[in-house]
């Protein structure tokens, strides 16, 4: 089992969102975040004064899956959210322990 | 022309009866008189005692326009100003600029009923008025022949109230999220008797130093429609005195202190246009072809400054901005204000295009240049376009636009103005400059300036009303 976290464009979500629901994801969290990387920030100018805003707004996607169907949730993600301009996100892959699903109590694969 | 010649000769003997009737019962005016009476009132002449009409008090025209005039002014203030201003600070302090605009229209309504009214408005010398109208003593709904012969005085001194709360509420500005609540209560209200009710008295009172157009023994000659050396240059530059005193905010040049809320400060734009109308076309004190004139004028200003401010900053940075074309609607009607009903539709184009850039210069480049902080363009909007309406309308004011021009000025408008127009504004500034720094220091040694930096970290909101702006849940 496996999370994926997935920094995307805010106007990606509906793109991302579909693409994984085409191949079967069936939940996500997403979270409003900010932060920078490769792409600066912008400036923005009131009268006399100018400001550089380091941190820009993106959008964190959290998904666990088993671990079958994580590279074909990698290659939505990827190719939906790509423009190819700097500033398209990042995508970390990392373990999950065990998952649980509190109605059923069920836990596993079965779980996520 | 036998005949003719003696119906006439009948006529006059009937008029003679006539008159001679009118001298046995005076009280009884003559219909001429009566209609000589509201001729005057229609077109906003002054009564005189030989044509004593039938009309008691005031004219309703006069009082319905003043009446929705000082509404206007109030609406500029409340909540137009507190808007503009408000919308410009950090989400912190918004609640301490709007408790600041609601406190000094409390506080200067105050002293305006106790003297201040008294001060601008009674007979007194020209520096200063007298303490007949103290405590609006008097102050009822007969006109006062001296300023407006069909406004109820009752109006009138509330409408130039209106003018009396906005000019040190425009301070605020330049100072906001680092002063005490306090200390701008105390501040303002020193301000009101050092500075805005002699110089109000001096530019506006019948018997002041420098009322160019209705005093003709007043020294000084200058002209101020609407305010521009009494309001504009008056705040303008006692803000920018204050805010050097206050010194800068903490975190000055290295903390992002963006807008809180350019929607607020665009709104509350709006609403300072509008109510302008009542500020420039109102000061014609009714509704005649002054006034038309002035509402012409302050609009063409406006419109043109705030086109001029955007398209500047289009060209030197790539990017019209919403205040930008705020700053130059500000602008425009700050320059306009002093000339607005002195000047023709091209004066106020030309007024418009000059405060579009002029202060624009003044807020982006002297002010970064000097490092003053300055924090909402005080000084940059209304000193520096206060002073340049100032003199602007010596150079444009004319006869052709305001026919009051040719009553005691009429070898001085078009001639040596500008000369007066200086001379006032001499005047102004150094009464702003040197009372301000008397004033900011009895503060500061009485009550403090400043709150400690742990409050004006968390914001004046808080601290000094114990409230937050937004709950956002």
């Amino acid at each position: 089992m496996k999370k994926i976290e997935a920094i995307i464009k805010p106007f990606k979500l509906e793109d991302v969102k579909e693409a994984l629901s085409n191949i079967g994801v069936q939940g996500m969290t997403v979270y409003e975040v900010k932060g920078f990387g490769r792409q600066k920030g912008h400036t923005e100018i009131y009268r006399g004064s100018e400001y550089t805003v380091d941190f820009l707004p993106k959008l964190k996607l959290e998904i666990v899956l088993p671990d079958s169907g994580v590279e074909a949730a990698i290659e939505a993600i990827t190719s939906a959210a790509k423009t190819g301009k700097i500033g398209d996100g990042k995508i970390f892959l990392l373990p999950v322990e065990q998952a649980w699903r509190i109605r059923t109590e069920e836990c596993g694969d079965q779980a996520v | 022309m036998k005949l003719r010649h003696y119906i006439s000769l009948l006529l006059a003997g009937l008029l003679a009866a006539g008159a001679a009737l009118a001298a046995d019962a005076p009280k009884e005016p003559t219909v001429e008189q009566r209609l000589a009476d509201l001729e005057a009132y229609v077109n906003n002449g002054s009564r005189t005692a030989d044509v004593a009409g039938k009309i008691a008090g005031p004219g309703p025209g006069h009082n319905g326009w003043m009446m929705t005039s000082s509404a206007l002014v109030l609406f500029m203030t409340l909540p137009g100003l507190a808007l503009f201003y408000g919308g410009l600070v950090r989400r912190k302090n918004v609640l301490s600029v709007l408790a600041q605009c609601l406190g000094i229209a409390g506080l200067v309504t105050v002293l305006w009923w106790a003297v201040g009214y008294s001060l601008v408005f009674a007979p007194g010398n020209s520096i200063l008025g007298g303490l007949k109208f103290a405590f609006l003593r008097g102050v009822d709904g007969n006109p006062n022949t001296d300023y407006a012969g069909w406004v109820s005085q009752n109006v009138f001194s509330m409408y130039q109230m209106m003018f009396a709360i906005i000019t040190p509420a425009l301070i605020v500005g330049a100072i906001a999220e680092r002063m005490k609540y306090a200390a701008v209560l105390l501040f303002v209200a020193l301000w009101m008797f050092v500075i805005y009710f002699p110089l109000a008295h001096m530019i506006w009172g019948a018997d002041g130093l420098m009322n160019g157009v209705w005093n003709a023994k007043a020294k000084i000659k200058s002209i101020d429609f609407a305010g521009g050396t009494v309001v504009h240059m008056s705040s303008g530059w006692s803000a920018l005195i204050l805010c050097l005193i206050l010194g800068k905010r903490l975190g000055f040049g290295k903390t992002i202190m963006a807008p809180h809320s350019m929607v607020l400060c665009m709104v509350g734009t709006g609403m300072l246009w509008v109510g302008w109308y009542g500020f420039n076309a109102g000061s014609a004190l009714a509704a005649d072809g002054v006034a038309s004139n002035a509402f012409m004028t302050t609009t063409l200003a406006a419109a043109v400054a705030s086109m001029a401010w955007a398209v500047v900053e289009w060209i030197v940075r790539g990017k019209p901005s919403v205040l930008g074309f705020c700053s130059g609607v500000v602008a425009g009607l700050v320059v306009v204000t002093p000339a607005c009903g002195f000047i023709t539709a091209t004066g106020a184009v030309i007024i418009g295009v000059l405060a579009g850039v002029i202060p624009f210069l003044a807020c982006v480049k002297l002010k970064p240049l000097l490092g003053y902080d300055d924090a909402l363009d005080t000084f940059g909007v209304h000193a520096v376009g206060g002073t340049l309406g100032a003199l602007l309308t010596g150079f444009l004011a004319t006869h052709d636009a305001n026919a009051n021009l040719a009553v005691n000025l009429k070898d001085v408008v078009g001639h040596t103005l500008w000369l007066h127009q200086l001379a006032a504004m001499g005047v102004t500034l150094a009464m702003a400059l040197v009372g301000t720094v008397v004033i900011a220091y009895v503060v500061k040694f009485t009550v403090g300036l400043r709150p400690n930096a742990e409050e004006e970290t968390q914001g004046l909101d808080v601290v000094d009303h114990g409230e937050e702006g937004y709950i956002l849940e």
